[in-house]
């Protein structure tokens, strides 16, 4: 799937581990296809995931993620339960979210 | 119309109107930071202008990374008050790989995968109480990422 997001958030001895795997080619704008031609630069430039709707971290980025961007951060503010969200926007205008809930790790 | 409902209805809106402009203001991506094809250049985007040496900052990475498309770095601070952190690869066509803004509780701590063009030195730069700090590593690249 295109538009695919993988979100889990685990909590264990007070920590929340959130581990988020983004679909996205995160094309640098410097490669060339098979007929040599520039594939234009599409990639995430910025996402931001949130505590009950609360922004807990914002990351801007540039085209140096890797493809299929990994990210994993912690909170220690989370209780089982709380909604974790997760939405990225990219250079093409492009975005995607998605939400899980606080499990036990 | 229920005028209650209406008014309700107005207040959601006027919030959304509100709200908008914020929220687009705290996307705004540093493009001078992140197109500076040069390491001073992308510092200076940041707003960097002395970054001291420090103990407090881990930054986990591979001595040899096989293939530089994808190279997992791990980045720990320890600073109080660690506001955000930034990961630059010195070799890289642009070396800004990602500034990470930490807030409401979140451990200024980031694993990620990045891009290497070829064997340099990583940097993490940490923002703390206004002060910046820096910690580098050299990763030696077999097979160049960056296309």
């Amino acid at each position: 799937m295109a538009d695919l997001i993988k979100l889990r958030a685990r909590l264990k001895d007070g920590v929340t581990e959130v581990k988020a795997l983004m679909n996205h080619p995160m094309e640098t704008g410097r490669r060339k296809n098979d007929v040599d031609e520039v594939i234009p630069a599409h990639f995430i430039q910025l996402v931001t995931v949130t505590l009950n709707g609360k922004p807990v971290l914002e990351a801007q980025w540039g085209t140096g993620i890797s493809k299929n961007p990994y990210l994993t951060m912690r909170l220690r503010t989370a209780k089982l339960g709380d909604r974790i969200g997760l939405a990225w926007h990219d250079n093409k205008g492009g975005s995607n979210s998605a939400e899980t809930l606080v499990e036990a790790g | 119309m229920n005028r209650r409902l209406w008014l309700k209805g107005l207040a959601a809106f006027g919030l959304a109107v509100l709200v908008t402009p914020l929220r687009a203001l705290a996307a705004v991506w540093n493009k001078p930071a992140f197109e500076s094809a040069q390491m001073d250049g992308a510092l200076r985007g940041l707003g960097i202008v002395q970054a001291g040496p420090t103990r407090d900052v881990v930054l986990i990475a591979p001595d040899m990374a096989e293939n530089g498309a994808i190279v997992q770095v791990e980045v720990e601070s320890r600073i109080p008050n660690t506001e955000a952190i930034a990961l630059l690869v010195e070799k890289n066509p642009t070396p800004l790989i990602a500034n990470f803004m930490f807030s409401n509780g979140a451990d200024p701590y980031v694993i990620t995968r990045i891009k290497m063009a070829e064997t340099s030195e990583l940097k993490a730069i940490v923002k703390a109480g206004g002060q910046y700090y820096t910690v580098s590593r050299k990763v030696e690249v077999a097979l160049g990422g960056c296309g």
